[in-house]
């Protein structure tokens, strides 16, 4: 044991690594996000929801059908993801030439109708859901006690991060993404099926939500609302990054994580809104965002 | 955003048909001289606060296109500090009033020249962050009490000597201050700075290059509109002797929304039925718990999809007024 500031180690590195779990939830999210309004220009209300829905599904395979974690990490981004493959199909996909304020409302609409669904038949408590046995447990690094599970969210998130970037960004169905978020009309007289990619960009996007909510399910309790105040921070972490990029949505997730793990340890008090003050300040000095094209 | 009222359907101002207004806003005082007869007043006059908040948030949304969805802000916090001006201070209501309307006005002032820096979706989402930062501060503060709220606000004597104990009496006063803030909004929609702002939601880059300043008349119309619904949310805090964190939360600020759109966007009438309505769902379907959540989810869906001229710009559409 050392100390650090007049702060013990542990909860100096314990507060950074709750920071970090925070930052992975943040970036998966907030990467949702950017991939989903880079190709349908709207911001996704409803992303919140559906990774409550992907939680509540990890648990419901548990209960009902006996599939475990493992499973779970699979089987709910595809089950969300196709569910988002149809809101986009026939809610969204009407809302095409309109403004985008309106995929907004009818987003935020539909994440009342989920939120007050599930709060319906179960309840506002909290439901738990055990770590898988493999991961139970954890190590001593030393400095502090490093629990396997939470090194393994970090390490996921990380994984699923890159990879996204990686498929948007160097391979060659993201280069017709990304040419069809430039100009749709002109990929589509290349024979690129956009309308049916737009389609699955969002289905992805809620995929991403519901994976996060899996990974999540163990660490917080699985709840009705635990997307709804999640989402208003990611929406913060978005304005913060800029949705230009994806990497930047990325770094912006992590950051942003570790700083409010911090501010829990040095001033808790403003460990709640010190995201939100971070946000007033880049818009007063860079509006665009740390890494968005212009306004 | 310039798109959509055109979207909506909004019918252009034309002057020959104005006497619509004139007629709608009679039959509307009408009916809330006779309504306190025949229903509660308590649910009267919560509605008349939804209302001139839901006519507060038109300003913004339906004249300027800015869509906010941080506007309990305004109302919560214009809400506590009137209640702890009336029971703390001992302030008289229309001094608690004004004290609540002047926080709102300058968190307004604070909020606006954050949120106008971007426009679109940004906006909404900015506005739904510092509003939700206000909120954390409502939650830890002392003088808000936190989960209890403030209870107990004593309503006072108005100047003096009207006491606002009785319900009639209540009922009375916030009918007044309510259709003075509703007739204020339509003059200011209606003066030559109103014609600006609708210019700025037509086509903010065309009013630019006509040499006027947007970035100002936004954060003007940002400011009266954060004012008037303090307005709202100090009267309600006086109405109901409380305020608490409801008031505060984002919900607050998507049952506005929902009020608006339901009513019908930039239309002069549209937020009061839309309150009227939504108000009185939520306290006839109280009993069904989180089916209203439900329900209200489903009205933005149909509205948005079906419907986004609203209730009173349907009517407006189909007898070819303006309402």
């Amino acid at each position: 044991m050392f100390e650090v500031f007049g702060i013990p180690s542990q909860a100096l590195f314990g507060q950074l690594l709750l920071g970090l779990i925070n930052g992975s939830f943040y970036a998966l999210l907030s990467l949702g996000l950017a991939v989903i309004f880079g190709m349908l220009n709207i911001i996704n209300f409803t992303h919140g929801a559906q990774y409550m829905m992907g939680a509540f599904a990890a648990y419901l395979l548990l209960q009902h059908a006996g599939i475990g974690y493992w499973g779970a990490l699979v089987i709910a981004p595809i089950v969300i993801g196709a569910t988002g493959v149809f809101v986009e199909r026939f809610f969204l996909q009407r809302l095409r030439k309109l403004d985008p304020l309106y995929g907004l409302l009818l987003t935020f609409g539909l994440a009342l109708i989920i939120e007050g669904l599930f709060r319906n038949y179960y309840g506002s408590s909290g439901l738990p859901y055990q770590v898988p046995e493999t991961l139970q447990g954890g190590r001593n690094l030393g400095f502090m006690f490093l629990p396997n599970y939470r090194a393994w969210v970090i390490v996921l998130s990380l994984a699923v991060c890159f990879a996204t970037w990686f498929a948007i960004e160097r391979t060659r169905l993201g280069s017709y993404l990304r040419a069809a978020t430039e100009n749709p009309v002109l990929v589509r007289a290349f024979g690129i099926n956009v309308p049916r990619m737009v389609t699955l960009t969002y289905g992805f996007g809620v995929g991403l939500a519901a994976l996060a909510g899996v990974m999540a399910a163990p660490i917080y309790n699985v709840s009705p609302q635990m997307g709804s105040d999640l989402i208003i921070v990611v929406f913060a972490v978005v304005v913060i990054g800029g949705m230009g990029s994806i990497l930047g949505a990325i770094l912006t997730g992590f950051a942003l994580g570790i700083i409010e793990g911090l501010t829990k340890v040095f001033f808790p008090e403003a460990s709640n809104t010190v995201i939100f003050v971070i946000m007033a300040i880049v818009l007063l000095i860079r509006p665009a965002g740390l890494f968005g094209r212009n306004a | 955003m310039e798109r959509v009222l055109e979207e909506a359907g909004v019918p252009p101002r034309r002057r020959e048909t104005a006497w619509s207004l004139g007629v709608a806003f009679a039959v509307m005082v009408a009916l809330f001289i006779a309504a306190p007869f025949l229903v509660y007043p308590v649910f009267l006059m919560k509605a008349l606060c939804f209302a001139l908040f839901a006519c507060a948030f038109n300003l913004l949304i339906g004249y300027v296109g800015l869509a906010s969805f941080g506007h309990a802000l305004f109302f919560g916090w214009a809400s506590y500090v009137t209640a702890h001006a009336a029971k703390v201070w001992a302030l008289p209501p229309e001094l608690a009033v004004i004290v609540g309307m002047a926080t709102a006005a300058v968190l307004g002032l604070v909020a606006g020249s954050i949120a106008i820096r971007r426009q679109g979706i940004y906006f909404a989402m900015i506005t739904l962050a510092l509003a939700q930062m206000m909120y954390f501060f409502a939650l830890q503060a002392k003088f808000t009490g936190g989960e209890d709220g403030i209870q107990g606000v004593p309503r006072g004597r108005l100047f003096g000597f009207f006491d606002l104990t009785g319900e009639m009496r209540m009922y009375l006063f916030v009918l007044v201050v309510v259709l003075a803030g509703f007739l204020l909004i339509y003059r200011i929609i209606n003066s030559p700075f109103g014609e600006v702002l609708k210019a700025i939601r037509e086509n903010e880059q065309r009013t630019i290059s006509l040499g006027y300043k947007t970035e100002r008349y936004k954060l003007v119309a940002f400011v009266l509109s954060a004012t008037l619904s303090g307005l709202a949310g100090s009267l309600k805090a006086l109405v109901f002797q409380l305020a608490s964190l409801t008031d505060v939360h984002w919900a607050m600020s998507g049952d506005v929304l929902l009020m608006t759109l339901l009513g019908g966007l930039g239309t002069v009438f549209g937020p009061v039925a839309g309150a009227f309505l939504v108000v009185a769902m939520q306290n006839y379907l109280a009993t069904f718990g989180q089916w209203v959540l439900v329900i209200q989810g489903a009205i933005f869906v149909v509205c948005v999809l079906a419907f986004r001229r609203g209730i009173v710009g349907e009517i407006a559409h189909g007898l070819r007024v303006q309402l």
